[in-house]
C-alpha cells in the first residue's frame, strides 16, 4: 500500500480478516497487536490522520491507576496498560518522563480524605503513595498558592507524549502488513449471517470483513447501533486546557492533581512532555461530539482555578489552548462487549485513561477475540519495532546534536524557533510511513508551529514545506486528482 | 572544545570582542559601529537573510531618523546587512542561538555545526513579536486564517501566497495599517477593524492612506470575543465593550496585530533583571542589562517601536561596549525610572549616573490610552524635578517621547524617578 492509497481513491483491499473501526490510540494499539498475527487486517479511520480524535487532546499523563475504581476492568487495564507502555516506549523511543505527582488537599475534608485515597491505591495495586505535610508539599511544588494542608505523593505517575504514541502503534501496524485506511468513514454496516463476513459500508466504497473490532471513541455507540445493539450512550464531556509558555516549565517539576470529586479528576497543573504547563481540564458535558471549540466561560473557570492554585502561572503567557472530548457514558467502567455471533467486539466509553491503557486494552481484545474463536496464529517473524522522532523536552534533540548535524545539516537548520525544529525532521516527518495530511498532522509530529510564536516568525516558512510534501503524496500514482476525502 | 552534555564533540569555538544575537535593525547598526572601530564582530541570526523584520515588510517608512531617507522595508534591510558586512562585521545567518554555555557564552545551532560563541561582550537584538490569539485568550474554533501581521507578511512578500477575501483586524496602531496593506496587495479587503480604545490610535498618522483611502471601518470600543469556522473562519463574534451587544462579523481572515512582547528568550534564560511592565531586560542609559558584559537594544527593550529607533540603539550601545571591553564603562548603581498609569512602561529603567543620555535623548514610554494633551510631570524622592506640556499627543499603541533632559535636576544620589501624566 502506498501513501496515497492510504488516503485517497478507491480502497486498495477489498476484503480484511480483521477490520478495526477508530485510528484513535486505543483502534492503533488494537491494530498494531493483530497484525502481529496471520491475519490480514485493516485500522478504518474516518479523518485524514491517525490520533486526530480524542487521542491528541487530552493531558497525555501515564497513570498508575492509583486512583480508579477498584474492581472495574479499567482500574486493571490501566495499571497493565502502564506497565505495557512505559517498556514500549522506551523501545520506540516514544518520550516519556516520569515526573512523580503529587496530590493536594486544600480543606480539611479533603485533607480527611487522603488516607482513603492511599487505602484505595493499594486496592488497585499501586503501593507506593504516601501522605506528606504542607511542608512537603511546598518543597515539592515551591510555587503552589498558600494554604494546601498536606498531599498524597504518586511517585511513579509520568507524563508521555500521546501524538508519538498513537503514531508508533499505527506506524507499527503498518509494517507489519497492515492496511491504514483514513479519510474512510464508516457509514453502514451490514452484519453477518452465518459465516459470510461483515460489509461495512465507507465513504471510499465497501470493506468486507471477517471479524469487527469497533474502537470508534465518540463514535463507538453509533456503530454499535449499526450493529443493532443499544448498550450504552456516548456523551462528550468537554475539557478545557491552557498551555502556558516554556518559560513557566521551572515552576512545576511534577504532576499536581486535585483530590478526585464525582465529576472526575478534576483541574490539574501539570509539564508537558514539549516543556510547558498545561492547567486544565473542564469538565462539561455536550450534545456535539465534533464540537471541540474553546469557551469563554471555560477560559474564565481555569484562569480562576490557575489563580488559586498557581498565582505566578498566570503571569506567563499561554502559549496554545485547546479542548477534547471525552466519550463518556451512563456507566461507571469501559463498554468492552463481544458478540461471537456477529463476530464482534466494541470497545466503548473508554473515557479518561485510554491513553495509558491502550495496550492492554489491545491485549484484552485479543484475549476476548481468540476465545470467540478468531485464530491467533503468529507471525513466525516480525520487523523490529519503529524507531521514533523525539519531540520530548527532557531528551536531546536534533538541533543540539553535534553528531547528527555533522552528518546532515538539515538538523542544524532550525525552521519553527520557538519550538527548536529543524529542516531534516520536518523532511523526515513528510517521507515517514505515516506523513501528515495538514499543519496540525506537521505539529503532533514535529513540534512545527506550537510554540510562543504560533506562526509569526515560521509559519508562511513551515507552510510552504507542508505543501509541497502533501502534493508529492498526492502525485504519487501519476494523479493529482483528490478523490474519496472524507469530512 | 566543550563538552558539557556527552553529545558535544564536534562543537567549534569561537571567541569574538562582541556577539550580536540578532541581525535586525538594531543589531546590524551596533555591528557597523562596532565593527568600523577593529573589533572582531560575530552576528548571529536565526533567519536565512539578514534584516529582521523590515525583510518583510515591503512598504516604505523606513530609515528616516538612521539614514536621513526613506526606503522601503527590504531596501532597508539589505542596506543595513552591506554596511555592517563592509565595516568587517562576520554576519552568520541560519545560525540560532539556543541558550547560554557561560557568562557571554551562547550556544549556536548552525547548518555547519554546532557551535559555541566565548564573547567578550554580548549584544542582545532579538527584537518583539505581536501577542498571538492564544496569548490573548480570544476563545472558539482553531481554524487556520488566523495570525499575526508578521506571518501575514511573510506569507504575502516572502512566499507570495494567497490569504483569504474579507479580514478582521484586530487592533487599530501603526502595524495594523501595515496589514492592511499588506492584506490590499493580496487581494484581501479588510472588513473591520477592532479596537478597545475608544479612538483608532494612529489615526492621526494614517489619517491620510487611513481612514480616506483606505476606507476601512473601525469599530472603537470594541473586542473579538469568538472564533467561528471548523476548517475555514468563516465569522468572528464582536462585542461593544460599553453595551455588551454582540454581533457576528463573517469573514474568512483574522489578523491580530500589536499587543507586542519582546522575544526576551535568551534574557530570561541567562536570568537577567526583566522590566516588568515591558518584559523586556531592564538597561541603563548605556543600554546594559544587569549582567556585566551584555547589552540589550531595540524593540528587545522597547516593544515596539520604529526601525530606526531601533538601529539608533546599535549606534548608541557601540561605544558602551566599547567602553566596557576597555574596562572605562562607569559603575555604580542606578536610579530607577518609573512610569505611571496610563503608562505600563518606561525604557530605559535605570538611569546611571556618569553613563551619559539615553539614545537619542530621549525617555521612550508606552501608554494604555489616548491623551490629547500631554502634561509630563517628573517626581524624585517627592519633589518636583521637571513639568513640561510636550506638543505630541499619548497614543496607545505607539511610543509616547520625553527628553531626557527632563531628568537633568535628578539628584545622582537620590530614589527612584517617577515620571507621571498630570
Ligand atoms: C481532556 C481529556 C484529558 C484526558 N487525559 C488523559 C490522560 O491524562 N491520560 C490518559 O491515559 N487518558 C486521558 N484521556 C483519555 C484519552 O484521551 C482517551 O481515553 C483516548 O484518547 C481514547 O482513545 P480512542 O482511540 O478510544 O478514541 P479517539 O482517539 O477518539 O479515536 C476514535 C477514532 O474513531 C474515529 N471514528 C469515529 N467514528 C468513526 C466511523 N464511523 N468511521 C471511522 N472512524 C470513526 C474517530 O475519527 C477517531 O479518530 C483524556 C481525555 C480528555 C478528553
Ligand atoms: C508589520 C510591521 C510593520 C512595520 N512597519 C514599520 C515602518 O513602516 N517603519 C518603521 O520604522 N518600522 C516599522 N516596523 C517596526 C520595525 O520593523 C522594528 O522596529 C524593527 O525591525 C526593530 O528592529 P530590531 O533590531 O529591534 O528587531 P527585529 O527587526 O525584530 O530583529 C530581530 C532579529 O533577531 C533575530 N533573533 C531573535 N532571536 C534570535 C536567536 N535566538 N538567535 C538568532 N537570531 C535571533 C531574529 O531572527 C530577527 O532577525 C514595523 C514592524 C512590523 C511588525
Amino acid at each position: 500500500m502506498n501513501t496515497r492509497q492510504m488516503r485517497y481513491g478507491p480502497l486498495p483491499v477489498e476484503r480484511v480478516d480483521v477490520a478495526v473501526i477508530g485510528g484513535g490510540v486505543v483502534g492503533a494499539a488494537v491494530a498494531r497487536a493483530l497484525s502481529a498475527y496471520e491475519l490480514s487486517v485493516a485500522l478504518v479511520e474516518a479523518r485524514a490522520d491517525v490520533g486526530d480524535g480524542t487521542s491528541k487532546a487530552n493531558t497525555a499523563i501515564l497513570h498508575t491507576g492509583f486512583d480508579a475504581k477498584p474492581g472495574t476492568l479499567e482500574s486493571r487495564l490501566v495499571r497493565r496498560g502502564c506497565e505495557l507502555l512505559a517498556d514500549y516506549a522506551t523501545k520506540t523511543g516514544i518520550p516519556v518522563e516520569r515526573t512523580g505527582a503529587v496530590l493536594v488537599a486544600w480543606t480539611e475534608e479533603e485533607l480527611a480524605a487522603l488516607p482513603g485515597l492511599a487505602a484505595k491505591a493499594a486496592e488497585n495495586g499501586y503501593e507506593r503513595c504516601e501522605i506528606v505535610d504542607a511542608e512537603e508539599v511546598y518543597r515539592q511544588v515551591p510555587a503552589l498558592a498558600p494554604g494546601a494542608l498536606g498531599g498524597l505523593t504518586v511517585p511513579d505517575e509520568s507524563i508521555i507524549c500521546p501524538w508519538t504514541t498513537t503514531l508508533a502503534f499505527a506506524t507499527e501496524a503498518l509494517s507489519r502488513g497492515a492496511y491504514l485506511l483514513l479519510n474512510t468513514r464508516v457509514e453502514g454496516v451490514e452484519p453477518p449471517s452465518g459465516t459470510a463476513d461483515t460489509v461495512l459500508r465507507t465513504s471510499r466504497g465497501t470493506l468486507r470483513a471477517g471479524w469487527v473490532v469497533n474502537a470508534a471513541g465518540l463514535g463507538s455507540d453509533v456503530i454499535d447501533g449499526l450493529f443493532g445493539h443499544k448498550r450504552f450512550t456516548v456523551t462528550p464531556r468537554r475539557g478545557e486546557l491552557f498551555v502556558f509558555d516554556k518559560l513557566a516549565r521551572p515552576m512545576v517539576n511534577r504532576i499536581v492533581l486535585p483530590v478526585p470529586s464525582s465529576r472526575g479528576k478534576g483541574v490539574l497543573v501539570s509539564p508537558t512532555i514539549y516543556g510547558n504547563i498545561m492547567l486544565g481540564p473542564t469538565a462539561e458535558d455536550r450534545d456535539d461530539r465534533t464540537d471541540t471549540s474553546t469557551s469563554e466561560d471555560g477560559f474564565a473557570f481555569l484562569l480562576e482555578k490557575g489563580r488559586k492554585l498557581m498565582p505566578a502561572l498566570l503571569e506567563e503567557e499561554v502559549t496554545a489552548s485547546y479542548a477534547g472530548l471525552r466519550a463518556a457514558t451512563e456507566h461507571g467502567d469501559y463498554q468492552v462487549f463481544l458478540d461471537a455471533g456477529q463476530r464482534y467486539l466494541v470497545l466503548g466509553g473508554i473515557r479518561s485513561t485510554g491513553l495509558t491503557s491502550a495496550m492492554a486494552v489491545a491485549e484484552h481484545a485479543l484475549g476476548l477475540l481468540g476465545e470467540a474463536g478468531l485464530r491467533l496464529d503468529a507471525k513466525a517473524t516480525l520487523p523490529d519495532p519503529p524507531r521514533m522522532p523525539n519531540i520530548g523536552e527532557a531528551f536531546p534533540r536534533p538541533y543540539e546534536r553535534a553528531d547528527l548535524i555533522a552528518e546532515d545539516p538539515a538538523y542544524g537548520t532550525a525552521v519553527c524557533f520557538c519550538e527548536r525544529v529543524t529542516e531534516g525532521e520536518i523532511r523526515d516527518a513528510l517521507a515517514s510511513p505515516i506523513p501528515p495530511a495538514d499543519i496540525d498532522g506537521l505539529r503532533r509530529r514535529t513540534r512545527a508551529l506550537m510554540g510562543r510564536c504560533q506562526g509569526f516568525f515560521c509559519g508562511a516558512e513551515v507552510e510552504k514545506r507542508l505543501c509541497a510534501g502533501v502534493a508529492r503524496e498526492h502525485g504519487e500514482n501519476g494523479d493529482t486528482e483528490k478523490t474519496g476525502e472524507a469530512q | 572544545m566543550s563538552g558539557t552534555n556527552g553529545v558535544a564533540s564536534d562543537v567549534t569555538t569561537e571567541s569574538p570582542d562582541v556577539a550580536v544575537v540578532g541581525a535586525g535593525p538594531s543589531g546590524l547598526t551596533a555591528a557597523r559601529e562596532l565593527a568600523a572601530s577593529g573589533l572582531d564582530v560575530l552576528v548571529l541570526d536565526r533567519e536565512r537573510q539578514a534584516g529582521g523584520i523590515p525583510r518583510h515588510s515591503d512598504h516604505t517608512g523606513y530609515g528616516l531618523r538612521d539614514l536621513r531617507r526613506v526606503m522601503n522595508g527590504p531596501a532597508y534591510a539589505r542596506l543595513l546587512a552591506e554596511r555592517a558586512v563592509e565595516a568587517g562585521a562576520r554576519v552568520r545567518t541560519s545560525a540560532m542561538v539556543t541558550g547560554w554555555a557561560g557568562e557571554r557564552s551562547l550556544d549556536v545551532t548552525t547548518p555547519e555545526g554546532r557551535i559555541r560563541v566565548d564573547a567578550s561582550a554580548v549584544v542582545l537584538a532579538t527584537g518583539a513579536r505581536e501577542r498571538p490569539r492564544t496569548a490573548r485568550l480570544v476563545p472558539g474554533d482553531r481554524p487556520p486564517g488566523v495570525m499575526n501581521t508578521g506571518q501575514l507578511q511573510n506569507l504575502v512578500h516572502l512566499h507570495h501566497r494567497e490569504v483569504g477575501t474579507r479580514a478582521v483586524i484586530v487592533g487599530a496602531e501603526l502595524v495594523s495599517w501595515s496589514a492592511v496593506l499588506t492584506l490590499r496587495e493580496a487581494g484581501c479587503r479588510t472588513v473591520l477593524m477592532t479596537t478597545e480604545h475608544p479612538h483608532a490610535e494612529s489615526y492621526a498618522a494614517f489619517s491620510v492612506p487611513g481612514r480616506a483611502v483606505l476606507r476601512v471601518p473601525v469599530a472603537t470600543r470594541t473586542r473579538v470575543a469568538r472564533i467561528i469556522g471548523h476548517h475555514a473562519v468563516e465569522a468572528v463574534e464582536v462585542e461593544d465593550l460599553a453595551t455588551g451587544a454582540r454581533r457576528t462579523v463573517p469573514c474568512d481572515t483574522v489578523i491580530f496585530t500589536g499587543d507586542w512582547i519582546p522575544d526576551h528568550e535568551l534574557a530570561r534564560a541567562a536570568g537577567l533583571a526583566l522590566d516588568p511592565g515591558s518584559k523586556g531586560p531592564l538597561v541603563d542609559n548605556a543600554l546594559r542589562t544587569s549582567r556585566p558584559g551584555v547589552f540589550a537594544v531595540g524593540n528587545l527593550v522597547h516593544p515596539v517601536d520604529t526601525a530606526d529607533v531601533a538601529a539608533l540603539d546599535g549606534h548608541h550601545v557601540a561605544r558602551h561596549v566599547r567602553d566596557y571591553l576597555a574596562g572605562v564603562l562607569p559603575q555604580g548603581p542606578g536610579i530607577p525610572l518609573r512610569a505611571e498609569a496610563p503608562f505600563t512602561w518606561v525604557s530605559p529603567g535605570l538611569i546611571r549616573p556618569g553613563a551619559g543620555t539615553p539614545p537619542r535623548e530621549r525617555i521612550l514610554l508606552w501608554s494604555a490610552e489616548q491623551r490629547l494633551v500631554a502634561r509630563v510631570e517628573v517626581t524624585q524622592d517627592g519633589r518636583r524635578i521637571a513639568r513640561r506640556t510636550l506638543p505630541w499627543p499619548v497614543s496607545p499603541g505607539r511610543v509616547f517621547r520625553v527628553p531626557s533632559s527632563l531628568l537633568s535636576g535628578a539628584d545622582p544620589h537620590g530614589g527612584p524617578i517617577t515620571i507621571a501624566l498630570a
